[in-house]
């Protein structure tokens, strides 16, 4: 397979980051000088916010591979944004619910268990993961499909790696995952707001391609148990709920996986779900997003900017069809 | 007093929306509610009144309602230049496709009469029947504002909040029936 390198920006066109802090504090500033011109009481709370808090990466991962030539170069999401607004519905709808609720998730022991199409069928413990596969950081746009993006430095590994230990047969077109259901632990599966467990699938070639990882880490940290921890899925093309958190189960399929936002909403969500601004979500436009920091919304790109890569995956099909 | 309380939503909204990873969502969702909540509010007097025998309290409703429109035009002011980033021709196709936009926006452009039309002046002129009649709108504004919320949750796939907010305005609705206030009060006085 012919891979191609990402996309270059200039470096002309990056913001630098002094420019982007000043224009950050411009903005807080001006807002807090017109409140206070107005209600004094509100000044204080205005100039603490985590926005500008990125914190320095600790030694998670003392071996970790840097530079992947998939890396994006825009300004990373804050530390604190990506660990506290995340939609993980297991602990509640709220974007700050899966922050607060996910403590109480035990990530250890924890294996992933491999099943359908293949010759080798059987468990992969979580500390076998962290042995066997090289860690390397992927820096990677973020796209929800409700129109918000952030860009975040991953720790993982490429998901064929795993998939070819257990030999999938020629039967096996299609890889489904499953995330864990433990109700006690997992506050939001208490309620039936979806069809527990939470279930994704991908296409075989979009799960052995190279962007897609299985990912155990951030900002050179352990994966927070609010992103998915100890292992989930990174699909860059594809919105977020794609990337399945916290997963206990993969299976090959001959036929294509049915899963959980399909069947909660077939109209409104499609097995590719790939990023496409010129398909609109059924109550909304994806022409633009947000990224998170921003005021002001920008052009969302096809395939989220990962088009050079993946675009020749789905030459001929109709992505309106195949949405 | 009322009119201090009903400000210091907006006021915290306002000094803590920088806190928030999405400042703008933040914004949208709760100018949005708090314009639900004093339309819900707003609703509210009428029945107070009939069943508490009250009637001073007529007076807060008109500050009330002029909130809920104080804060849905902070909502469609965010929705306009945040969301869409003042780009008309996005925003009508965007009203024309989604019948959730739809539905919130034809609320809100029937607020802008009755907010036009709250002054004693325009009371006197207009007559006191056809200035109630005009303002009976404020029913059709209540319903469309609980399905604007309704269709915006369905997405997430989680409707309790939508679903206490319509049973609120369904409650206040049936309660001007006239055979269940009658009811209500005979059960009051006894």
């Amino acid at each position: 397979m012919l891979i191609k390198r990402p996309s270059n920006i200039l470096a002309s066109e990056i913001t630098n980051e002094a420019d982007y802090i000043n224009r950050r504090q411009f903005m807080q500033h001006a807002i807090t000088a017109s409140l206070t011109a107005s209600i004094a009481v509100a000044a204080p709370c205005l100039l603490s916010t985590s926005a500008l808090a990125v914190e320095t990466p600790s030694d998670a991962f003392p071996q970790l591979k840097k530079g992947s030539e998939f890396n994006t170069t825009e300004e990373l999401t804050g530390y604190d944004d990506a660990t506290s607004y995340n939609n993980f519905y297991e602990f509640g709808t709220g974007k700050s619910d899966p922050a607060r609720y996910a403590k109480s998730l035990t990530t250890r022991p924890w294996s992933i268990e491999v099943e359908g199409e293949c010759e080798q069928a059987g468990n992969i413990d979580i500390e076998d993961i962290f042995k066997l596969f090289t860690m390397e950081e992927r820096i990677y746009r973020l796209r929800c499909v409700e129109g918000w993006s952030m860009v975040i430095p991953w720790i993982g590994f490429p998901l064929g790696d795993l998939l070819k230990r257990f030999k999938p047969t020629a039967n096996a077109k299609y890889v489904e995952f499953v995330t864990l259901e433990r109700p006690k632990e997992m506050v939001g599966q208490q309620r039936n707001i979806l069809d527990w467990p939470y279930v994704e699938g991908l296409r075989m070639d979009e799960a052995m391609h190279p962007l897609t990882i299985l990912s155990v880490g951030l900002y050179g940290k352990i994966l927070p148990n609010q992103n998915g921890a100890p292992i989930r899925l990174v699909v860059p093309w594809k919105y977020g709920f794609k990337s399945i958190k916290s997963i206990v189960k993969i299976r090959f399929t001959e036929k294509q996986p049915v899963s959980t936002w399909m069947e909660a909403g077939p109209q409104e969500y499609g097995f590719y779900s790939n990023v496409n601004p010129e398909v609109p979500h059924p109550r909304w436009s994806q022409a633009r997003e947000r990224r998170i920091g921003d005021f002001f919304k920008r052009d969302t790109l096809m395939f989220n900017g990962y088009a050079d890569q993946v675009a020749e995956l789905y030459s001929g099909m109709d992505l309106r069809k195949f949405y | 007093m009322l009119f201090v309380l009903c400000l210091l939503p907006a006021i915290w909204i306002g000094s803590t929306m920088l806190q928030h990873p999405d400042p703008v969502d933040y914004l949208l969702e709760q100018t949005g509610l708090w314009t639900l909540r004093m339309l819900l509010l707003t609703l509210a007097v009428t029945p107070l009144r009939k069943l508490t025998g009250w009637h001073g309290a007529v007076r807060l409703r008109r500050l009330l309602g002029l909130y809920a429109f104080f804060y849905s035009v902070l909502h469609f002011s965010t929705y306009l230049v945040f969301d869409q980033s003042l780009d008309l021709p996005s925003v009508v196709a965007d009203v024309i496709d989604r019948p959730f936009i739809a539905v919130g926006f034809v609320a809100f452009v029937m607020m802008i009469p009755l907010a036009a039309t709250s002054t004693n002046k325009m009371i006197k002129r207009l007559g006191g029947q056809r200035w109630q009649r005009l303002h009976q709108l404020v029913y059709l504004i209540g319903i469309a504002g609980a399905l604007h919320f309704w269709w915006l949750a369905q997405s997430k796939a989680d409707i309790r909040e939508p679903f206490i907010y319509a049973l609120i305005l369904a409650v206040l609705l049936l309660m001007r029936h006239p055979p269940i206030m009658q009811r209500l009060q005979a059960l009051r006085a006894r």
